[in-house]
């Protein structure tokens, strides 16, 4: 034992302060990345049609903000994909974790319910589109279907398991103490389920986001992801890339929100 | 959702409420579509969905069979994800071995890695256009990034204690990485190949929509176009069906390369 100790008296440190300075790498990794991508657009092997530069980017990225692209600038693009987004989410949220919740409380419902939510579960949300289209045509329905079918699976799933977590003693006892089962619910099971809950939120937001991409390319006549596949049938590249900066930065938007949410209910919880 | 036993109730109750719900949604669905109250049109009787079935798997729908689309669909996912997991596991070893790598690739990584694999399918199109290359392409791109992301934290996980042992015992530093590192990471590894594989389905599927020849996908965006909602009820059934396969399939593999593990 006391051998093992002195050895890790010796390695540890060592190891620690080797890594002092490791920002010129990622510096390096950086410029590297874009002087690469510069040289290559500019150097003349590729067409500018195939491969434009970064600097073609990100000026077709504030042309889009100015000039209308398939019908809207590239903020209004934004904000009916957002629209669409914020209706998906909700409703995949507020079906999903009251669904979860009680699978995960009463045994019956989640035999029931089980069988057919594993099943629908493996159909990729996007494989939802002809559905949409045909049930809501061009309308606002089709990509909240699509959204709602890749949010509702990880909001279930978390809550299930949030609720399942509770130490089976804290609702026997409060069974013991004669509460009821709607106190039950609300003031030990949602409670101890929060943080999987959250996770879950999390995830269906990503998976969310990322369906309605998928629609969006298919299904509308309007949103970001309509502004890429417009880019690409008119075979203008650097609009398609700077829709998909523009899809990236929305993205990592709401994984930040959601993040300081995530946060925020931590805290409050924990010193609750 | 079969995790862990509920504590209360008997074992017998379980599948039979399970069973009864899948026939009972079944009847609900034969009532109301062959009474009338669904409009046929917009959502297919069980009849229709048999008519679609026959019609695919015999004279084939959307330029092939059923065997052939799901021959094409399968083919392209297998090389996407081969792809991917050739590059992104090592890769994800290196980063999670070598700081400097890790802080060389990290930004070029956090840049791509918010943009949805989906955003990829019109750049991929313009580049390769709607054959067989855009689809890999696109496949690699989706699957590339859980297969990384595992791998590294994989190695990262790994026990410093048991590396500090490996090496007190004299081990080379590639012995190091190949019998203390890669078997530490591999469950991770798994968990992120498994991402990966659902994803690469997921994308294909998408990218067969927005353009393609053959394929599942295409499959389901003609039938959208003919509105042939039993086409595309049956079409959905096999996206779900081969996910389902391909998950499996890897699960086999996962459990054979690491006969360590008990569980």
């Amino acid at each position: 034992m006391a051998h093992d100790l002195t050895l890790f008296a010796n390695t540890r440190p060592r190891r620690r302060s080797a890594p002092p300075a490791l920002w010129p790498y990622s510096l390096a990794g950086f410029l590297a990345l874009f002087s690469l991508w510069f040289a290559v657009a500019h150097s003349g092997l590729m067409p500018a049609r195939v491969l434009p530069g970064p600097d073609a980017v990100v000026a077709a990225f504030f042309r889009l903000m100015r000039e209308p692209f398939a019908g809207f600038t590239l903020q209004q693009h934004l904000l009916s994909s957002a629209i669409r987004f914020a209706f998906g989410f909700l409703i995949a949220a507020a079906v999903g974790v009251p669904l979860g919740l009680v699978m995960g409380r009463f045994r019956w419902v989640d035999d029931i319910v089980s069988p057919v939510f594993e099943a629908l579960r493996f159909v990729a949300p996007i494989a939802w589109v002809p559905f949409a289209a045909l049930w809501f045509g061009t309308g606002i329905g089709g990509p909240i279907l699509i959204i709602f079918s890749g949010a509702f699976p990880p909001c279930v799933i978390n809550a299930y398991r949030g609720a399942r977590l509770v130490e089976p003693r804290l609702i026997e006892a409060a069974q013991t103490l004669g509460a009821s089962q709607w106190r039950i619910i609300t003031e030990i099971l949602i409670p101890g389920a929060v943080p999987a809950i959250i996770a879950g939120l999390r995830i269906g937001a990503g998976l969310g986001w990322q369906s309605l991409i998928g629609a969006e390319l298919i299904v509308v006549s309007s949103g970001i992801g309509y502004v890429i596949v417009q880019g690409q049938s008119n075979l203008a590249t650097p609009i398609v890339m700077a829709g998909m900066v523009a899809i990236g930065i929305v993205g990592f938007v709401i994984d930040v929100l959601l993040r300081t949410f995530e946060h925020w209910v931590r805290r409050k919880w924990s010193g609750a | 959702m079969a995790e862990k036993p509920h504590t209360r109730g008997a074992g017998v109750r379980r599948p039979l409420l399970g069973i009864t719900s899948v026939v009972g949604l079944f009847l609900l669905w034969y009532f109301l579509t062959i009474t009338g109250v669904v409009d046929p049109a917009r959502f297919p009787r069980p009849s229709d969905v048999w008519h679609a079935a026959v019609q695919l798997s015999g004279p084939g729908y959307a330029g092939g069979t059923l065997f052939w689309q799901i021959w094409y669909s399968s083919r392209l996912v297998a090389l996407g994800f081969l792809f991917a997991a050739t590059t992104g596991v090592p890769l994800g070893l290196l980063m999670g071995v070598n700081t400097r790598a890790e802080a060389f690739i990290n930004p070029t990584f956090l840049l791509i890695r918010p943009i949805p694999p989906l955003a990829w399918i019109p750049l991929a199109i313009l580049w390769f256009g709607l054959g067989d290359i855009a689809k890999i392409f696109v496949i690699w791109f989706a699957a590339f990034v859980p297969a990384l992301i595992n791998t590294y934290t994989g190695v990262r996980t790994v026990d410093p204690t048991l590396i500090a042992a490996a090496r007190v015992h004299g081990a080379s530093r590639l012995q190091i990485l190949f019998e203390v590192m890669v078997p530490g990471a591999l469950p991770l590894v798994f968990t992120g190949l498994r991402l990966s594989l659902q994803a690469s389905w997921t994308t294909l599927v998408a990218a067969e929509l927005v353009g393609a020849f053959f394929g599942l996908g295409r499959v389901l965006i003609i039938a959208a176009q003919d509105i042939y909602p039993g086409m595309i009820a049956y079409a959905m059934a096999w996206v779900a069906v081969l996910g389902a396969a391909m998950t499996a399939a890897l699960a086999v593999v996962e459990k054979r390369s690491m006969p360590w593990r008990t569980t």
